[in-house]
């Protein structure tokens, strides 16, 4: 039958734009400790309503509470709370220095710090990560050196990668923090082929990945669930939404009619919607999938709740495309203020201790910060030699490669 | 006519398209409401409407295999693909599809779309801010592909792009939407309300695909080149003191063989200066043609000037970039042949 009605080009638009008030009421925010807890070997398929509940454990009070309470010892806890401050007193300098002409670029993860420290935590350092360019905080938390991070960032002499990256596209082998790339997407179903060797292999060490929800559109994502599913592949697949891609809201990558975890359902993995900013309930997240994928279970794709509480980057401006204070109206608070909260309501944590670690924390940005200047930023200083330029192309450096190291005089 | 630059010159093209023909319509990563990151959509979802100009989701290949799908139905939807760099994961449907769409169904379909994409270095972007990858497209066939290199061209060939029936790839060198950049990167750039070419007609023009340029007369050695390289060359050649031919190619593929003849024939020399990779760039099909169709003139060896082989280095960019020191050299090499 032919249909009659004239059809109509459908356009998501976020809630708000600048000039009006922020809310976020169209947010379902379920109390803290209702979600259920499976065993972690439970099939895909009688787990399906995990993937549009959102797994929180710290509650209002910033108690811990409900199953999912991975009952974290205080020093364990006090860890990520360093971990977490460290992150964003490290993402304030360097933008920074960005903003004195010191670095061309920097891109901050403020408000999202548990989605990769408490990753960091729960991992074994010898499991493989392949993040997205806002996972600083795996790399701090795993105890790679600021300094080496900042000279990263310089392009200097001291530069791990020789000045050929952008800055924040780190990279540790001995770290388990794979290269980063800047074309989105690409590591998901990379980390899924690390997977699936280390299950060829017989080891026991498992993968985890981390994308953007922006970037869940890019065909990539859709491999990964796809081979990992296929091959139940030892990998933990996150998607950190943070509502934001640069100036488009989640809607625009399919976050009007379904949520990210419920991507998992049609290739029969788990899927589970976590609050991101609840330290905790990514640990116990982080827990769940990967002892599903250490027993042989496979995969778990995790959708990680959060807010980009500044600019994408250091090129955007936020104000022209969502309101002013959006930030203020997100409802699931901040990660490092929670977790604050919980470690005093225990007994394990004081105001007092807090200032001191924070003052404690500047101090040793501050001073790092003077010796990576000291030996070069981008406005001058020390620099990897020219000729590195032309390395690592290939293992052996050919003919063209040689004669065109000579023609740069290098 | 007002002065512009060559972002409000796209953007007036894109507006003046809109306006005129209802089958043009625009998407691509954060084009809508926010206009662009680098603004050349500003203010037309506003103007125009939502369907009219509006976001993508972060997916190349689904950009670009839509696109294919609504000018198969009979719009001119002109794409933004956010940097030449993100363009591969929408590779396999303009090789495969896009190109050929009209050969493998004997005329019977064909894609008049525009794929407009900024490409080049000169920003401090690294290697996935900073590819000059032209060549990738010139050697498809079935491609358009084009690259302006001032305001008014970018306007009145972006305008011919979207009415071309055929898929056009639209190259922007992103180092100079503000001015004409020459490759001092030491010195600041002059905004384009200096130079004559920001004197851009309202409304609409254009500027014929397959034209090349002569941008400056000369007797000595000509300068085939296209974007960025156009002003670099420019000022190697007053640096120099060489009385160069720089010719501004403008559009790649279908190249103007004609205009590229006369001038060599003319200078017995010829130079071309890219900023992509050297091996297998776009020169080494220019260097092919200048050495069939005009053998018997040359009185020196053609010479390349380009990037180095290797990816864009971060921090090594200036030392990457083949800038006007290294054009006049070769410009001196080809007088003293
Ligand atoms: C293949 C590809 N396309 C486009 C871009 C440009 N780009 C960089 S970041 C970004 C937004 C990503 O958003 P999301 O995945 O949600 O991650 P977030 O930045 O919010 O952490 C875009 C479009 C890119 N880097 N790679």
């Amino acid at each position: 039958m032919r249909n009659r009605v004239s059809l109509n080009l459908h356009i998501p638009q976020p809630k708000h734009r600048p000039g009006e008030k922020a809310e976020f009421s169209y947010v379902l925010v379920p109390k803290a400790g209702i979600v259920e807890r499976p065993a972690s070997d439970a099939k895909a398929q009688d787990i399906t309503s995990l993937a549009y509940s959102l797994i929180r454990v710290l509650d209002d009070e910033g108690r811990a509470v409900g199953p999912w309470n991975p009952k974290l010892d205080p020093e364990t806890l006090r860890k990520g709370l360093r971990a977490m401050m460290l992150t964003r007193a490290y993402d304030d300098r360097m933008f920074r220095a960005q903003r004195h002409g010191k670095i061309s670029f920097y891109m901050k993860s403020t408000g999202e710090e548990a989605t990769s420290v408490a990753y960091a935590l729960a991992l074994e350092h010898e499991d493989m990560c392949f993040p997205s360019y806002r996972q600083q905080g795996l790399l701090i938390a795993r105890g790679y050196p600021i300094f080496d991070m900042m000279c990263q960032c310089y392009s200097n002499a001291r530069d791990p990668l020789k000045g050929r990256q952008l800055p924040i596209m780190y990279c540790s082998r001995k770290d388990g923090f794979f290269t980063i790339s800047g074309n989105l997407g690409t590591q998901f179903p990379q980390a899924v082929g690390w997977a699936l060797a280390s299950a060829y292999k017989g080891d026991d060490r498992i993968a985890v990945s981390w994308i953007g929800e922006g970037a869940t559109a890019e065909g990539d994502f859709h491999h990964a669930l796809n081979f990992a599913s296929i091959y139940r592949a030892p990998v933990i697949l996150n998607v950190v939404n943070n509502q934001w891609a640069i100036s488009s809201f989640q809607g625009i990558a399919g976050g009007e009619e379904s949520t990210f975890a419920a991507r998992a359902i049609g290739y029969g993995l788990p899927g589970l919607r976590v609050d991101g900013n609840d330290f905790l309930a990514v640990y116990a997240a982080a827990q769940w999938a990967s002892e599903r994928a250490r027993a042989n279970h496979g995969a778990t794709l995790i959708e990680l709740f959060t807010y980009r509480v500044e600019g994408h980057s250091t090129s955007d401006d936020p104000g022209r495309y969502r309101p002013a204070d959006e930030g203020k109206a997100w409802p699931l608070g901040d990660p490092i203020e929670r977790l604050k909260r919980h470690l005093i309501g225990l007994g394990e944590w004081s105001e007092a201790q807090h200032e001191t670690l924070a003052t404690e924390i500047a101090e040793l940005v501050r001073e790092t910060q003077r010796e990576a200047e000291a030996i070069g930023t981008m406005e001058g200083g020390a620099r990897p030699p020219l000729g590195t330029m032309f390395e690592d192309v290939f293992k052996d450096m050919p003919w063209h490669l040689r004669a065109q190291r000579k023609q740069a005089g290098a | 006519m007002p002065a512009m630059n060559m972002i409000q010159a796209l953007n007036s093209a894109l507006d003046a398209m809109l306006e005129r023909d209802p089958n043009v319509l625009i998407f691509g990563e954060d084009v809508g409401y926010f206009g662009g990151v680098f603004r050349v959509t500003d203010g037309l979802q506003k103007k125009h409407g939502v369907t009219r100009c509006f976001d993508a989701p972060i997916g190349e290949g689904g950009i670009i295999a839509t696109a294919i799908g609504m000018g198969v139905y009979g719009l001119r939807p002109v794409v933004e693909i956010q940097f030449a760099d993100y363009i591969y994961p929408g590779y396999d449907q303009i090789v495969s599809e896009m190109a050929r769409i009209r050969y493998r169904s004997a005329g019977d379909f064909y894609v008049p779309i525009t794929i407009r994409t900024p490409y080049g270095g000169g920003i401090f972007g690294g290697q996935t801010h900073s590819q000059s990858p032209e060549a990738l497209f010139t050697h498809v066939a079935g491609l358009t592909t084009v690259i302006p290199s001032n305001p008014h061209d970018a306007k009145g060939l972006l305008i011919s792009a979207i009415e071309s029936d055929d898929p056009v790839i639209f190259l922007e060198p992103k180092r100079i939407y503000n001015g004409p950049f020459d490759g001092h990167h030491d010195k600041p750039v002059e905004p384009w309300a200096k130079h004559p070419l920001s004197d851009v007609p309202e409304g609409h023009y254009t500027v014929p695909l397959g034209k090349a340029a002569i941008v400056r007369e000369g007797a000595d050695v000509t300068v085939l080149v296209y974007g960025t390289m156009v002003h670099v060359a420019l000022a190697a050649a007053k640096e120099s003191g060489v009385d160069a031919e720089v010719v501004d190619l403008r559009t790649l593929i279908p190249v103007d063989i004609e205009t590229i003849v006369a001038s060599v024939e003319k200078t017995g020399r010829c130079i071309i200066a890219h900023e992509a990779t050297l091996t297998s760039g776009f020169g080494a099909e220019l260097c092919a043609l200048v050495q069939e169709h005009c053998f018997y003139h040359l009185e020196a060896p053609i010479e390349r000037v380009a990037g180095w082989d290797t990816p864009y280095p971060h921090v090594f960019e200036w030392d990457y970039f083949p800038g006007p020191k290294r054009i006049a050299d070769a410009m001196l090499r080809a007088m003293e042949a």
